[in-house]
């Protein structure tokens, strides 16, 4: 089922009559089939957008179609969703079996056909065996499933999470996100979920749409959101550990970070913020950008050398290299910038040049 | 050595709460149950003539005042609780649905319970007044002609009816009040996620709302039982200290009343132990129901 939003813009009026645009004129379209990933700093508006997928919001303006169906005035119970909400909201006095059976038990179903229906799912989401718990005796990653259960058992048109995996601990989140992959391609639904989290929205994404303000800021897949961000915003929002952002400009047809020269640049001459990613940077022998190591951190396979600001004692910058290096703080690199891991945006619209 | 001395602080604490109860609730109790069992106590004089098993029991579920009593508070309380919990229950989910003048039906609803149980009594009786009372006037529009509720002559089970109407909205305030509070501490999310599940809203009152509100249920449930039980303040507000309609004196006597009564006759030999036996039969009573309660609470009540 293609999602697509027309001019989706969501305004929540306070009480002193205080506008806030939570959602500005979202123009997208989510692919059938595949986990696409609403991803944005928190009040980028991702939430309010997946609630009005859901109908629980209504839009100020703008459509929603799933498919070629306008379901803007159509109320949630009939959109044919699938819901799975930040804190799961499983009914606690109902046991796993009956909060799985509860959607089917609304469509009144024949009952031994959707305790099989229920059971099927469970299964499914690995949690057939334990049908005759409370919510309340299960983990927090159980819980979770139970809640992905009982929003699939319908078979829902679309599935809808809302921050899935933020309630969960780090070790649990790794597994999960990868269950709710799975999940999603054994069943093959439309899914769209919520994240601040750059990395589980990496990771698990066929497709993410970046948010800001409530405005899209990017939509591609993950990979090519990170390779080639159309903004600043995007570039600095992507990748652990983050962007380097230095202030620099081009010259004619150089890039310039103070007095040194980094690389060609074939742009007209400005002012711009330039982006390198950690794994971005090369040591060499020979290179007129080089500065001073302050620290050296080796966690794991990955050593990342603190190094301060050429032109900026105060300022560092952090690059990911080759743990062959034997490089000790104190000591003076030079180093080279992969073209591909550099971006460079106009200082003012952050806009890429 | 610390220990001991942490004890004994906190038994110093107790220990005003400790007398008063000790002489205004432990003694009397031990008192009442010392005067089921013995026979002809004099009050004034403090004299018995012997002691005995059952002979004031007896002589209590003999009396033809002690069963009418006995009919009339099981009628009150098996009547008027459930229906004004119902009721209750309705009008909170109605209050908390409205968003426009919520606060202003909130003090509407809870008027009742800052008022005086004897004046709203009154105005009750009022309001079933035969000639120029409310309730005969609005039967009137329908072609109704007047009923005698609560005057001269009028029969026990009219009279008994107005008893429950007003015992019923008696109830209401408080138990609003408490399945208000119930219900605005119920997640939000739970109804988005019932909607999200297509249910109706018979469903979600009977499958989300009242489970989740059943801890407050059985509270008020198990308390209204043991307040209806001890029914006395409403029959005086009605009617008076006749306990019925003119011409019809304790039709509407309660166990509680009639224990009341018992003082009356005080200087009868033996009448205190009747009271006492009453006394400890509503109790027997009230204990077996609130057991009951109990029991039916821990398979239906969710914590």
């Amino acid at each position: 089922m293609e999602i697509t939003l027309k001019n989706l813009t969501k305004v929540f009026q306070s009480k002193k009559e205080e506008e806030t645009v939570a959602v500005d004129n979202l123009d997208i379209t989510i692919p059938s089939g595949q986990l696409t990933g609403l991803l944005g700093p928190s009040g980028c508006g991702k939430s309010t957008t997946l609630y009005m997928i859901s109908g629980l919001l209504r839009p100020t303006e703008g459509k929603i179609l799933f498919g070629n169906e306008d379901v803007t005035p159509v109320p949630p119970e009939d959109r044919g969703i699938g819901l799975v909400f930040q804190n799961y909201a499983l009914y606690p006095h109902m046991t796993v079996r009956q909060n799985i059976m509860f959607p089917l038990e609304n469509v009144k179903m024949d009952k031994q056909e959707s305790l099989e229906k229920a059971q099927e799912i469970a299964d499914l989401v690995g949690i057939g065996h334990l049908m005759n718990r409370k919510p309340k005796q299960l983990s927090g990653g159980q819980q979770q499933r139970v809640a992905i259960a009982r929003a699939l058992v319908k078979s829902p048109r679309v599935l809808l999470l809302d921050e899935p995996l933020s309630n969960l601990d780090a070790r649990l989140r790794l597994q999960t996100r990868e269950e709710i992959k799975r999940i999603q391609r054994e069943t093959g639904i439309t899914t769209i979920f919520v994240t601040h989290d750059q990395e589980e929205a990496m990771s698990i994404s066929d497709e993410i749409v970046v948010m800001r303000e409530g405005v899209t800021q990017q939509v591609g897949r993950p990979q090519e959101v990170y390779d080639k961000p159309t903004n600043l915003f995007v570039a600095k929002f992507l990748g652990t550990p983050p962007i380097n952002i230095f202030e620099g400009r081009v010259e004619k047809g150089n890039l310039l970070i103070g007095d040194t020269k980094i690389a060609k640049y074939d742009a007209e001459d400005q002012e711009v913020s330039i982006g390198i990613r950690p794994e971005g940077f090369k040591l060499v022998e020979k290179s007129s950008f080089h500065s001073e190591v302050e620290f050296v951190e080796t966690i794991g396979r990955d050593t990342t050398l603190i190094i301060k600001h050429p032109n900026d004692e105060s300022q560092t910058f952090r690059a990911i290299v080759d743990a062959d290096f034997g490089v000790e703080p104190g000591d003076s690199v030079k180093f080279t910038v992969k073209p591909h891991k550099m971006h460079v945006f106009n200082s003012e619209t952050g806009e890429i040049v | 050595m610390l220990e001991d001395q942490s004890n004994v602080k906190a038994w110093l604490y107790l220990l005003p709460a400790l007398i008063l109860l000790s002489i205004f609730i432990f003694y009397p109790i031990l008192n009442a149950i010392f005067l089921v069992f013995v026979e002809d106590y004099n009050y004034q004089t403090g004299h018995y003539v012997g002691f005995t098993l059952t002979q004031n029991f007896r002589y209590v579920v003999g009396d033809f005042n002690f069963r009418r009593a006995m009919l009339n508070t099981m009628l009150i309380t098996f009547v008027s609780v459930p229906v004004s919990v119902i009721i209750a229950l309705l009008i909170s989910v109605w209050l908390n649905a409205i968003k426009k003048l919520q606060g202003f039906f909130q003090t509407v609803f809870f008027l009742p319970y800052v008022t005086n149980a004897i004046a709203i009594g009154m105005a009750f009786a009022f309001l079933f007044n035969r000639s120029y009372g409310l309730i005969n006037w609005f039967l009137g529009i329908f072609g109704v002609s007047p009923i005698n509720w609560v005057g001269m002559g009028a029969s026990w089970g009219n009279a008994m009816f107005s008893l429950l109407v007003y015992v019923t909205w008696l109830g209401l305030a408080f138990k609003i009040m408490v399945f208000l509070s119930g219900l605005q501490g119920i997640d939000k999310q739970y109804y988005d996620a019932a909607r999200v599940d297509s249910a109706s809203r018979g469903r979600v009152f009977r499958r989300i709302t009242v489970p989740l509100l059943s801890p407050m249920i059985m509270y008020i449930t198990v308390t209204s039982f043991i307040g209806a039980f001890k029914a006395y303040t409403e029959v005086i507000g009605m009617f008076g200290e006749r306990l019925g309609p003119p011409g019809d004196d304790r039709a509407l006597i309660t166990v509680v009343a009639l224990v009341y009564r018992a003082l009356d006759r005080s200087g009868v030999p033996g009448a205190l132990s009747e009271a006492a036996a009453a006394a400890l039969i509503l109790f027997a009573v009230t204990l077996v129901f609130t057991y009951i309660n109990m029991q039916v609470s821990k398979k239906r009540v969710h914590y």
